[in-house]
Order: C-alpha cells, then structure tokens, then sequence
C-alpha cells in the first residue's frame, strides 16, 4: 500500500503508514535551513529537537517524526 | 471544563501502560495520554514493517476501561489539571491521581559536524527505522555510549542498514566488568546474548569515540579515536548516542520537586513513588534511568498507589530496588570519558536552534544569562538539546521550563491564563 504526497510542489509515493520524516528521507535529505543557513535534518527522531520541522497542509513547524503521511497531504520543507 | 478521572496516567511507554493497567483492575477510571499516535513509548515504539515483541503486544492490551488518548500533548498543567493539545483541538482533563510516567530522551552531545543532516541519535535513528526510514544498503556506523548502541544496531540491521561498526567509548576494561556482573540479571543476560546473535560479524569497539563528521550538505564520513588511533571512515549516517536522561518537563510545570544531586535532574520520589505534590506519582526513568524492567514495575507500583492499594505496591518494591541496581550498574561502567566532554570547540554549534556556538558562551556562568544575550536555549526544542548538552558538559545546568511545554497552536493557549508569544502561526516561549 502506497500513499501519494505532494513534497515541495513535486508528486511523490511513498509507503502507507509511514512518517512525514520518512518520506522526506525517500526523496532526500532535504529538509530544512537552520537561521545561519545551514543544512539541517533530523536528529532525535521523537519529537523533541525540532530539527525536522515542516509545513504541512498549511500549518507550519509540525515534527515530521510525529505525523504520519496520508493521502494527498501538501509537505513543504525551507531546506 | 476539564472531564475528570480517577487517574491521569501521562505517558504511554512500559511505566504508563503498566499503570494504567494496574489501576484499572481497582475499577477506577482511567486515562491514558501520550504525544504519539500509538502507544509503546520509545522502546516498544510501533515499528511499520516488524510486529513489536510478545511481551509488549501483551502490555499493550489495555483493559477496556481505560481511556486512551493518543496524540495528545500537553502544553499546559496546574495543579492536577492539564491542556492538552490534539490534531482536532484543544482538551482539558483532571485527574483526582497522576502519573507521570514520561520517559527519558537520548543524550545528544555536540562535536564538530554533528548538525550535518544524516547524523542522528542512536535510539534517534532507531526510531526513524521503526517510522519507515529509508536504510536499506546505507552504510551506518552507530556510536556513543550504553546498550542502547546495541539494541540500536539490531533494529537498523533488520531494517537493512549495513552496519560498519559499533563505536563505544568506555573502555574495554569497563565494558568486561559490567560484563561480569550480568549473570545476577538473568534477563538482562539473555537478552544481551540475543543481541550479540543479531549482531554477529559487526564489530563492536571500545574504548573509541567519533571526534569529528564530515560532509558539504551532508554526512560523507566521521573521524573516530580509538585504540587503533585516529581514523576516517565513510558512512552514509551516523547513529550517535550517549545514553538517557529523564525527561522532567511536566514534572516542573507542575512543581514537583526535582532531585539535582546529578547532572540531569530526575522527578523526586519517596519509597512510594510520591513526588513531592499531593496525588501525584512518578515511574520510570523519569524518576532516574534504570531501563525497561524498573519502568515496568514501578509503572504497576504507581497504578496502585494511584488509587491507594499500598500494600499491593509495597508487596512489588523488593523486585524494584533489585532492577534499580542493574541501572546503577549501568552508570558507574558506562560513566562518560572526560575525552568525551571536550569534543566541542570554540566553533561547534551548541544551540541547534539559534546557531550560537560554543565560543559565544564561554562568557556565562548560568543559562539564563547566557540565553538573554545569545538566544542559546530560545528556539523550537526549547534548550532541551543544548541544555543537556551544556549540562553535561558541565557548563551550566538547564534553566527551567516555562508553559506551554511545547510550541503550541495560538487557538490551544486562547482562553487559558498562559502568556502566549507569537512566531509564525505557533506560540514559542
């Protein structure tokens, strides 16, 4: 079972049931730019650092660790 | 208004799944609140492609009067009232007893290149294998600190990482005796030979210790000291991870009183799991690391106690002080090399946030200076990061937390008497 997301304006599938991190991670390590600028990803992996932090649907600074993909969700990192 | 319950369990790892469960067969009615989708915790986290072990299957067939209420964080707490905030909104609940049972985080120490994406936690990029993290064929070297390493490469072998090495840094001389004195924990024993079975052919090092990653965009290799010296070693992820430390975030929102004898406090309790406030209990590693086999006993002590079974509890303490011992263990022949502690230089980002580096802090003696004039500790994580790092690198001890607990929704805190402040659409204090 697969789940189609869209990632930064681009279509992507990925497995049902997994997390929004996770699917970033399908697609790349992109996920956000710290406030110098610097490539950022996730680090604790259960909602704590922050560093995963994502758009989704419109709403801003969601954990990507802690949100499961669905079908048609609109991700959108600054990375 | 706040729905009301008997019992307010907070947590739904090993320690709030045992107490939820104990006190419910007293009749009482229960809630269950945790931050994740699934219940499990950290250690029995729901894993998308392997079905979780018969035991935690087992602790996590809740009686049916329990009231379960996933991803539910909360943000705010008084007395024994907390705000909750869901995905469909805000909920208030009170409970006549509470329970916290909140678990620890991995300790995530800073060292040149740790911000580099594809450097993760330990138990960090455990938990993203488990969630569907892409690892298959990737070159993963898993380092830091504890059993926590092993359990860790386990999962990331099943999930198909190929894992270049296992890099522990207390000394072999330490990891031999902790060896020694296993046998006394049967269980413990066992599970450490099943480990060794899933990890056969990886080697494990100790005594080593990674000092720098490499990379542009991210992660191409780490340099690692170790007996044979220093040497790089590409990898497409680095597990690091230097064991745990309580999380007390609710506990100080409520006031409890916190025992800071140690480096990172822990909840304080008496014999009896009482933290300092009236009717309300603590269980697990939140009360101080001690593993698996303290969390679930002590979250079945606290279920009692939560509804005044004391001698149900009292009748369980003997099995808890011998598996508090094991984690005392644990401490003493895992305690952190100081080569450990000097791994950041003047140039390493401390505040993963705020990007302050280390060099910009040499000037402060206390946190809240420091964060006055540098922003260390004022981002997203809210110092939870840069705060344990800095304590355990014996800068300064965390500051304490201020609501909401986590960023929050302005629509969450409208209404309640917190002071919001505003970034983007989401209250940061």
């Amino acid at each position: 079972m697969t789940v189609r997301i869209v990632l930064d304006g681009q279509p992507l599938e990925v497995p049902a049931g997994i997390s929004v991190a996770a699917a970033i991670a399908h697609a790349g390590l992109v996920f956000r730019r710290s406030v110098g600028g610097m490539p950022r990803a996730p680090l604790c992996g259960m909602g704590v650092c922050f560093e995963c932090r994502v758009r989704i649907d419109g709403i801003g600074q969601l954990r990507a660790c802690m949100s499961t993909v669905a079908d048609g969700m609109r991700v959108d990192t600054d990375g | 208004m706040a729905e009301r319950f008997d019992v307010l369990v907070i947590g739904a790892g090993p320690a709030g799944l045992a107490a939820a469960t104990a006190a419910a067969t007293h009749g009482a009615r229960v809630a269950l609140v945790d931050a994740q989708s699934r219940a499990g915790g950290q250690v029995w986290r729901h894993d998308v492609a392997h079905a979780a072990p018969r035991t935690a299957r087992r602790a996590m067939e809740l009686p049916r009067t329990v009231y379960w209420l996933a991803q539910s964080t909360v943000v705010a707490a008084q007395q024994r009232e907390l705000l909750l905030e869901t995905p469909g909104g805000t909920r208030q609940v009170q409970g006549d007893a509470l329970v916290l049972a909140t678990g620890a985080r991995e300790l995530l120490l800073p060292f040149p290149g740790w911000t580099l994406p594809g450097v993760t936690g330990a138990g960090g990029l455990q938990a993203l294998a488990k969630q569907g993290w892409p690892l298959a064929g990737k070159r993963v070297l898993v380092a830091g600190s504890g059993p926590l390493l092993l359990a860790a490469a386990a999962t990331l072998r099943r999930h198909g990482a190929r894992i270049s090495g296992i890099h522990e840094q207390a000394t072999a001389t330490e990891v031999h005796a902790f060896a020694r004195q296993l046998w006394r924990w049967p269980a413990r024993a066992l599970q450490a030979a099943g480990l060794r079975r899933q990890l056969a052919g990886i080697p494990w090092q100790c005594g080593s210790v990674v000092r720098a990653a490499h990379g542009d965009e991210q992660l191409r290799a780490v340099e690692v000291d170790g007996p044979q010296g220093i040497r790089r070693i590409d990898c497409d992820l680095l597990a690091i991870g230097y064991g745990l430390v309580p999380d007390t975030g609710l506990a100080e929102l409520l006031g409890c009183a916190l025992d800071r004898r140690t480096r990172h406090p822990c909840v304080q309790v008496d014999a009896l799991l009482r933290t300092s406030l009236d009717g309300v209990f603590a269980a697990g590693e939140a009360c101080g690391i001690g593993g698996l086999a303290v969390a679930r006993i002590e979250g079945r002590m606290a279920g009692h106690l939560a509804v005044g079974a004391q001698a149900k509890a009292r009748a369980l303490q003997p099995s808890r002080d011998r598996a508090r011992r094991f984690g005392q263990l644990l401490e003493h022949h895992f305690a952190l090399q100081p080569r450990v502690h000097q791994l950041a230089n003047a140039d390493t980002i401390i505040c993963r946030c705020e990007d302050v580096r280390l060099g910009a802090l040499e000037a402060f003696t206390d946190a809240r200076d420091a964060k006055l004039a540098t922003r260390c500790g004022m981002g997203a994580c809210q110092g939870r990061i840069c705060g344990s790092a800095l304590a355990e690198l014996g800068r300064f001890p965390r500051s304490s937390l201020r609501p909401p607990l986590f960023p929050a929704r302005l629509a969450t805190l409208a209404g309640t008497a917190l002071p919001p402040s505003c970034n983007d659409d989401r209250g940061i204090s």
